[in-house]
């Protein structure tokens, strides 16, 4: 109800822009889009599950390497094909966004493993048993 | 005085370059609050990277874990994305019903990933792996279950917009919020593939 009041006002306000943002909405997405992005995420998801699931690979090291990866690399088909992130959208400022949290996530992240590691190596060493008793 | 005569008669030119304006801020305003919720799911991650492997003599992932449940919720999470992808579909076409049919398709994935969450942390905790356990088990429950909070949000906001389509049809006003949950959606599916891969598969590895 209360909207509807405001709708003459705000379509008013807007005209000018109006056709123009339906031909921006127009370029969202696709049914073709959205199943590429589909059928990639299934692949992409499907083959670390395999390899974790059926012991596929002797390296501990290489599968998770893969599993990274590949969790990398869904995440950008998800960015591109579902939330359709691209250099253009809104003259380029939520990539601007993005990129700046990518580096903010990167420092905190390594910053606080790398700090965390060497905190945990000079501990003083501690048994199962003690660590049992640990309040 | 005469130069600053002639400079201040003169008139002032301004290097004024008319970019393409979005008609709204939302869509922008919106990825921002997605990128402030990115960078909180980013610490709870540090976390559970630090102490993800201080068990305290308690279960370890490979005890606990397991893989076909969460694999079934990574499908139905999956699922549940392209289903809100046919809906926004269906809105671009104007199609109301077609929007609400995929909208509660979606829904019903949400809540099929949600039960088995709720299940599977019954389960650890009906076998003594509750938070409280090792700082291990309060890094994974607190970011699973932040991401599950989410999802629950997530469920309460598309019923909401479901009521307010079937109410007021595909206006403007409702286009733009389907849009800000399609967006919410479908980075809640992101931060999943942070959590299957880093927490459920590579804690399996051990």
């Amino acid at each position: 109800m209360s909207s509807h009041p405001h709708a003459p006002a705000h379509e008013s306000a807007h005209n000018t822009h109006h056709g123009h943002s339906h031909g921006h909405e127009a370029a969202h997405g696709s049914f073709k889009s959205y199943m590429t992005g589909f059928i990639l995420s299934v692949i992409l998801t499907a083959i670390p599950f395999w390899l974790v699931m059926g012991d596929v690979l002797e390296s501990r090291a290489l599968t998770v390497g893969i599993i990274i990866i590949f969790g990398g690399v869904q995440m950008v088909v998800h960015m591109i094909y579902f939330l359709h992130m691209n250099t253009k959208s809104e003259g380029g400022w939520t990539m601007l966004a993005m990129i700046f949290t990518i580096i903010i996530v990167v420092i905190m992240l390594a910053g606080s493993m790398w700090v965390m590691h060497h905190l945990n190596t000079n501990m003083m060493p501690m048994s199962p048993e003690m660590m049992k008793n640990m309040p | 005085m005469s130069n600053t005569q002639a400079a201040t008669s003169e008139k002032p030119v301004f290097y004024l370059t008319e970019e393409h304006h979005p008609e709204n801020s939302t869509n922008l305003g919106f990825w921002i609050y997605l990128m402030s919720d990115c960078l909180m799911f980013a610490v709870l991650f540090a976390t559970y990277a630090v102490l993800g492997r201080s068990y305290a003599a308690g279960p370890s992932p490979a005890d606990l874990f397991d893989l076909k449940l969460v694999a079934i919720n990574t499908a139905m999470l999956l699922f549940s994305s392209i289903t809100y992808g046919f809906a926004m579909l269906r809105m671009e076409k104007g199609d109301k019903s077609g929007t609400l049919m995929w909208l509660g398709i979606t829904g019903l994935f949400g809540l099929a990933f949600l039960g088995i969450e709720l299940y599977e942390f019954y389960h650890l905790i009906h076998e003594g792996a509750t938070p409280q356990r090792s700082a291990f088990l309060s890094a994974f429950f607190t970011l699973v279950g932040t991401h599950g909070l989410h999802v629950t949000f997530g469920c309460i906001w598309l019923v909401t917009l479901m009521v307010q389509v079937a109410k007021f049809g595909l206006i403007e006003e409702n286009r733009r919020r389907l849009m800000c949950l399609s967006m919410f959606w479908h980075f809640l599916d992101v931060i999943w593939i942070g959590v299957f891969s880093l927490v459920y598969l590579v804690g399996v590895l051990g």
